[in-house]
Formats: C-alpha cells, structure tokens, sequence
C-alpha cells in the first residue's frame, strides 16, 4: 500500500499525543444524565468499538467528542488538542447514521466526498488540483470510483457509508468517527466496509466504531469500549465482551445461551 | 393567419405601455432572485420560515409607508428581527421550533394589522398586501434591483457552503466551519429576497415565490445545478406570464404569477419523468403485473 496524501496534521515532536483523548466527561440534558464520567484513550492507529445499547450514550459522546455538545465537566483532547482545534485543523470525521442522511438530496457522490476538502479550500470552495486529486484518491481506495456519478442516495447503504469515509480522507482527516457503520448493511457491504476500516487503520488512521452489533467486533476492532452511561469496562474485545460485562450493559433479561451459570 | 395574429398581439400590445416593461422587470428579477433561493428553502424544508419572514415585515412595510422611509428599510428590519426572535425564543424555551416560528410571525403580523388601521388609503392597503406591480416608481425598482444584485452575488460566492449545510451541517461543524453562522447568512438572504418579492406579489403570496419553483424543479430533476436552472426557468415564466395575464384579465399580478407557478407545480406533479405520480403508477403496475415473456429468455 503507498503513503496516504499529505499528512494535515503536524507532528507533535516528542512522545505522540493519544488520538483521542476523554477524562471524566460528564454530559447532561436537562435532568437527564446521559454520560457520567467517562474515560476514554485510544492510541493512533487503532480500531476502538464502542458497544452499548441505544441510548447508552454513544452519540452523545460522538458530540462530545467533535464539541457539538460541550460536556458540563471533563475534557476531550484529540491529538492532544481541544475539538475546536481539532476540527479547525480538519483532524476529525463523523461518518453519520443513515438515518441522518436525506436520500433525496440532489448531491452526488463525487459532490459528498469533495465537501471533505471545504476546510483547505477559499472562501468560494472552488476546487483545485489537488482537491480533485484528494477526491479521486479517496473514491478510489473506498472502491467508488465507478459510482461517483451517482446521486448519493441511490447507493446501497454500505456503499453511501463508504462514500462518508471516502469525504473523511479526503479531508485527511486522522480520526474517524463511525456511527453505527453497520445498520441497514447486508454482510457482504459489512466485510468491505470492515476492509476499508483496516487499511485506514494501517495508515494511521484511529477510527472509534459505535455499535450495538456485537458479532463482529472481535474480529476487526483491536480494542472495545462497553458503555452505558458510564464506561462498563475497556481493553482488548476478549475481556470486554464477558458474558457477565454484556448482560450487565445489555439488560439481564435477555436469554443468553452462551452464558454459563 | 388569424389565431397566430391574435397570440403575438396578445404579447405585444401590453409592450406599448412603459408601465408593462417596468411591472415585467421587476417580476422577472423578484421571480429569478426567490427561485435561486427556493431550492434550498425546499431541500431544508424551510417552507414555514419562509411564511413567517414574509409576514412579519408587515409592520416595518406599513411604518416605513407611514414615515415617509424606502419600503425596503421597514421590511429588512422587521425581517431580520423575526428572524433573530424566531432563533432566541427557540433557544430559550421548550417550545418547539414550529411552534415558536407560528407565534413569533403571526405577532408581527397582528401588530402590522394594528398599524395597517392607521393608514388613511385602503387602495395602499391593498398594494401592501396583495402588490402593486403595475405601478412600481423608479425609487422601488432600485431597490428591487440593488438587493436583487446583492442576493445574487453572495449565493454566487456561497452556493457551496450552502449547500453543503442544507445536506450535512454535523460535518460543516466537523470541519471546523460555522453552520450556526451558515444558517445565519441564508436566513438573512431569506429576508432580503423576501422584501425583494413584496413589489411582485405582495406580503400574502411572497412565500409562493420562495418555495414553489424550488419545489417543481424538485420533482424534475435530481441534478443540484439542474434544479437552479429549471426553478429559475419555471419563475422567470410564470412572471412573465403572470404579468400578461393580469394586464389581459385586469386583475392583480401577484395571483395571478402565483397562478401560474402552481399550475407549473401541478403539471410537474403529475407528469414529471421519473418523480410524477403517473410515471410512479405506470412503473408500479409494470412491477406487479407477472412477467411478459421475455424474447432473451431469461
């Protein structure tokens, strides 16, 4: 595999910053505590899930995380940097749920990938040379080459998740945030996407992946996180996803076969 | 000869009349200036802002009547102002946004209605409410045409960023751009379009202008760049034609555009290629009926 374009983000110098980088986020909506606590460090170059139900938290860390919300205690660095920072210096991508995607918009996916460059273009968001170059080079390692001409929304779900990813490196972006990669996604879109993820990986890239589908995550994430409000647990996928860990983070009255008495 | 006679004099005996020429240029500019802005008040579902902006400038129409002052000046006040309200009472209340926006526009609305009383003429009135096209002075062409320019030229360096929050504004926010500040900049062209609008058709029908074309050239087309140029194409038309049939009618101009660009709409709505109803049916019963034969014998 060749070097990835232009490395945006500069290096720090001495000992490399963790790419992301959560201590005691706190974040609360009204009386509602939807995040307590939470801690978070994933090194460079990792592949991190973060598991738990819907309405665990995972998208609110998600924002927290790229400072959509500001928690109410606790920090988030990325690289070493606050989110403001981070996002300025076009470090993070949030690859979006499907259903915060509007089929019918009239882009295409060539048109959704170069929206990656926005924050290296003039005001005018005129592309250059090099954007174009950028875009073809993301559409190309994500496979979309031959699909660039399709209006985003006529793409099968892997496909558009594919083209979110394609517009994050685009952007050189070193941190992606993944959520929910795999809804609505048939298993053979799910291996791609897993492939995608990998090489990414191998680049340097850190993705942090949230899901509540826990089959595959033993086999593409390097590291889990199993929150429910607050983190459950954290370290390799084996001694995160325990029996006893899942049915505390997934509700005791599911019926679990494989849980030992 | 006779019929063809009849439609070209249909068109050129209103062009005798100075009148005609001015009420034509401003139609077709308003139209123009709220067909560019219409595709994205439709592709963010902005159709109520729209309806709010437009009927909160009544009281800053009827004041600037009132003190003498360019129709204009009254209106972007009033526009901006509703619109600043709308975001901080949305901000600062568990209200819904639609609700806020009901409350907040029919409040400047009423207050203009308050005002409305304390004009002597009923004819000014009804130009406030309905337009007066027909009898544009030199000062509200001017106007038309200078924000008509300005609306223009900020869309022409934007358009991108625009865009780009109508369809993901969580990643303009990643990228470390502004959607808060994106969202500001197209309110504030909702505004001035608007108040561009109002000589046309008039404070009522102004919102027709902002959403209808936006939404025909929707249903015809599924190209961004294609859609600015069928919803400028289907606007500029219906005020071009809007305008004849009034003169030919005697009737007002605003309903009578607005007429037009909904006919434009229907037409799409039924007959569009791929998004029409009828093409939907047709392909519908194409999928359900059991599989003709097919010659290649799969």
């Amino acid at each position: 595999m060749t070097a990835t374009a232009a490395d945006p983000a500069a290096g720090t110098g001495h000992a490399p910053a963790p790419a992301i980088d959560a201590a005691g986020v706190t974040v609360r909506y009204g009386d509602v505590l939807a995040l307590e606590d939470v801690a978070l460090t994933v090194a460079p170059g990792r592949i991190c899930g973060l598991l738990g139900t819907n309405g665990s938290g995972k998208s609110t860390l998600f924002s927290a995380l790229i400072g959509l919300i500001r928690p109410a205690r606790g920090r988030v660095l990325l690289h070493g940097r606050t989110p403001d920072r981070a996002r300025k210096a076009g470090l993070v991508a949030y690859v979006p749920q499907s259903e915060q995607i509007d089929d019918a918009f009239p882009v295409r996916v060539r048109d959704v990938v170069m929206m990656g460059r926005y924050g290296h273009m003039g005001p005018t968001r005129r592309p250059r040379r090099a954007d174009r170059e950028a875009v073809a080079e993301a559409l190309d390692r994500t496979g979309l080459t031959d699909l660039a001409h399709r209006r985003i929304g006529a793409l099968s779900g892997g496909q558009r998740k594919r083209a979110f990813v394609a517009r994050g490196i685009a952007q050189g972006a070193r941190v992606f945030l993944l959520d929910e990669p795999f809804a609505g996604v048939d298993k053979g879109s799910e291996g791609t996407i897993i492939d995608v993820m990998r090489r990414m990986r191998d680049d340097g890239r850190t993705l942090l992946v949230s899901t509540h589908d826990l089959a595959g995550v033993g086999d593409f994430c390097d590291e889990a996180v199993l929150l429910q409000r607050r983190v459950l647990a954290r370290g390799a996928p084996r001694e995160v996803l325990t029996p006893q860990r899942l049915a505390e983070a997934f509700g005791m009255g599911r019926p679990d076969p494989a849980e030992e008495a | 000869m006779e019929p063809l006679n009849a439609v070209v004099e249909w068109f050129t005996l209103p062009l005798q009349f100075d009148f005609m020429w001015r009420a034509m240029l401003v139609s077709v500019v308003a139209g123009a200036v709220c067909a560019v802005l219409s595709c994205w008040m439709t592709l963010i579902g902005w159709s109520l802002m729209g309806d709010a902006v437009s009927h909160a400038v009544l009281p800053g129409v009827v004041l600037s009547y009132l003190l003498g002052l360019p129709f204009a000046v009254g209106a972007l006040v009033f526009g901006a102002g509703s619109v600043a309200l709308i975001g901080v009472v949305n901000r600062t209340s568990r209200v819904k946004e639609d609700a806020v926006i009901g409350t907040v526009f029919t409040a400047l609305f009423a207050v203009g209605v308050l005002l409305v009383s304390k004009i002597p003429s009923q004819t000014d009135l009804m130009h406030i409410l309905f337009g007066n096209v027909l009898g544009v002075s030199d000062g509200d062409i001017a106007q038309v045409l200078a924000m008509g320019a300005v609306v223009l030229a900020v869309v022409l360096i934007k358009h991108r960023d625009l865009t780009l929050f109508a369809f993901d504004r969580v990643h303009a926010h990643a990228i470390g751009l502004s959607p808060r500040r994106l969202e500001t900049l197209l309110l504030g062209l909702l505004a001035v379009t608007v108040v561009v609008a109002l000589q046309a058709v008039g404070i009522i029908l102004v919102v027709a202008m902002v959403i209808v074309p936006g939404a025909t050239a929707y249903l015809l087309t599924d190209r961004f760049e294609r859609m600015l140029v069928i919803a400028v194409a289907v606007s500029v038309t219906a005020s071009v034609l809007g305008t004849y049939l009034s003169f030919h009618l005697d009737a007002a101009t605003g309903g009578a555009v607005v007429a037009v660009q909904a006919c434009a709409f229907a037409l799409a709505y039924l007959f569009a290629p791929a998004h029409g109803v009828i093409a939907r049916r047709l392909r519908e019963r194409a999928a359900s009926r059991p599989a003709a034969p097919d010659p290649a014998g799969r």
